[in-house]
């Protein structure tokens, strides 16, 4: 790693934390990030010449807390009133605890239910992530503009309706951060899908996606949600180098090259999902119980020695904590594995409300095919084109297309 | 302390009718529990009561009045209350337990404060 690159890392991970304990000292998320922003900039210019302070982050909240009593001071004057007294220029160091609270304050503020999904996306990756407006509207495919837009409408919402800047009650917690999980979830999977995109793999996402969840079990190292949701993550992302070839194509599951997945990565997953399962003996969790079926792939040596006797329990499991028809497609295709297409067709049929995804289409055109019905995968195929895919997903199932026996 | 309203959006009835009655009751019941953040509301009549008010070509202009309601929508505004509430999350905890939350929607906004 460059210097510049650590410094770099080292601002956005203390930039960050600094922002969310501005927010709890000004009250606005605003004034907050404008401030951070500020102090950033200027860490970034002193410390490649200067080296990192001793203490990075009472160098940038110093900095910050300035800044944001400059700008209060001017919009006092403004209004011809006192400059408000409650920023003391030479803070008290914030202790640890205080730190690790209203980083979870952020957290919660912004993904807050009351606001738009795509707006808890932008926030977090532009205050939790520490992105900038630019970074978080390319790595999201919407024009800057939009971006700054949706940014600045969801802060004033924050604002204007009192969204409250604190870490929800217990009652409240497993719910609000079911929603916190979702929106993350959300990120890495716009990410590793790219349905809308080119490449079928947008790094950044799930780069951030990844250190969003890692942020998440260091400040709730407890919670299984965010243990599971960092494991499910991790899993999925650890086969990222084996799901494309040479050409860009998608390679799936079956054909991928096993050597080629992250083995450091499946092994930190793993741990993390033998950890999430002790802390949930009782009731399942829709995370944990995610990552342990990504694990049972990331283990089997080759595609023929998946335990499928476990994949299909553990979607049972699944099912009971969360009934979707694609959860009842996967499992399907996994008794296809075990039991033959045949038994994988009653029960991929038998799912209604899926006539418009196209891999519903798509695994019944492989299992008709693998059962010897040409022409009816052939229409399949077909379907499974015309409902819209990323060209490269698109290409693939083309190709599966044009490689079934003639009629 | 932020004020909200709550915007009931219910079917579109004449809630002084007695068929009503045990809906009204409903709403008492809400009133009671919540009277320490209620700082107002009504019912409305139907829709059918509503006359849109417009005056064209600027202040002092020509009054034009429509008879019915400004947006015709599938579940009509038919009452409102006015919350003082610590915060968004107390008002939208308050709100669920307006009794047209289930059997309608309740859309809650912040007031501003002058």
């Amino acid at each position: 790693m460059r210097t510049g690159d650590a410094v770099a890392e080292v601002v956005r991970a203390e930039g960050t934390r600094v922002l969310a304990t501005l927010v709890r000292v000004t009250g606005s998320v605003q004034l907050a990030e404008d401030a951070t922003q500020d102090a950033v900039v200027r860490a970034l210019e002193t410390w490649p010449r200067t080296g990192v302070p001793d203490n990075p982050r009472g160098w940038l909240l110093v900095t910050a807390r300035h800044r944001a009593l400059d700008v209060l001071r001017r919009e006092a004057r403004r209004a011809g009133k006192e400059a408000a007294a409650m920023l003391p220029a030479d803070p008290v160091p914030e202790p640890p605890e205080t730190i690790r609270d209203d980083l979870l304050r952020l957290v919660f503020t912004c993904c807050h239910p009351a606001l738009a999904t795509s707006a808890q996306v932008a926030l977090a990756l532009r205050t939790l992530g520490g992105l900038s407006t630019a970074e978080v509207a390319r790595a999201l495919l919407v024009p800057e503009a939009t971006m700054a837009k949706r940014l600045t409408r969801a802060k004033q919402k924050i604002a204007q309706a009192h969204i409250p800047y604190r870490v929800p009650p217990a009652e409240e917690l497993p719910a609000r951060l079911a929603g916190v999980a979702a929106t993350v979830y959300l990120i890495f999977n716009a990410g590793y899908a790219a349905d809308d995109g080119p490449e079928l793999v947008r790094a950044p996402l799930t780069a951030e996606a990844l250190r969003l969840a890692r942020l998440l079990v260091e400040l709730m190292p407890d919670e299984p949600t965010a243990l599971g949701l960092l494991a499910l993550l991790l899993l999925q992302d650890s086969r990222r180098a084996a799901r494309t070839d040479g050409a860009g194509r998608p390679v799936l599951l079956p054909e991928q090259d096993r050597s080629r997945w992250d083995a450091d990565a499946i092994a930190e997953g793993v741990t993390l999902v033998g950890t999430a399962l002790r802390r949930t003996p009782d009731r399942p969790e829709q995370y944990v119980v995610q990552a342990a079926i990504a694990a049972c792939h990331a283990l089997a040596p080759t595609y023929d020695e998946t335990d499928w006797g476990a994949v299909i329990s553990w979607y049972d499991v699944l099912l009971t904590v969360r009934d979707t028809p694609v959860v009842r497609l996967n499992r399907a295709a996994a008794v296809a594995e075990r039991d033959g297409p045949a038994a994988g067709l009653v029960l991929v049929d038998g799912i209604a409300g899926l006539t418009g995804y196209p891999w519903w289409h798509a695994t019944r055109a492989e299992l008709l095919h693998r059962a010897g019905d040409a022409a009816a995968a052939r229409a399949a195929y077909e379907r499974a084109l015309s409902c819209g895919l990323s060209r490269p997903a698109a290409d693939h199932l083309r190709r599966r297309l044009a490689a079934l026996p003639r009629a | 302390m932020p004020a909200y309203i709550a915007l009931i959006y219910s079917r579109d009835v004449d809630w002084t009718k007695p068929e009503y009655g045990a809906d009204m009751k409903e709403y008492s019941e809400f009133g009671e529990a919540a009277a320490a953040v209620i700082r107002g509301g009504n019912v409305l009549y139907p829709t059918a009561t509503a006359t849109t008010v417009r005056v064209t070509g600027g202040k002092g202009g020509d009054l034009v009045t429509t008879d019915g309601p400004y947006a015709e929508t599938k579940e009509a505004l038919t009452g409102f209350y006015l919350l003082e509430c610590a915060d968004l999350d107390e008002a939208v905890k308050v709100a669920s337990t307006i009794p047209a939350a289930w059997d309608g929607a309740v859309e809650v906004r912040p007031v501003i404060e002058f």
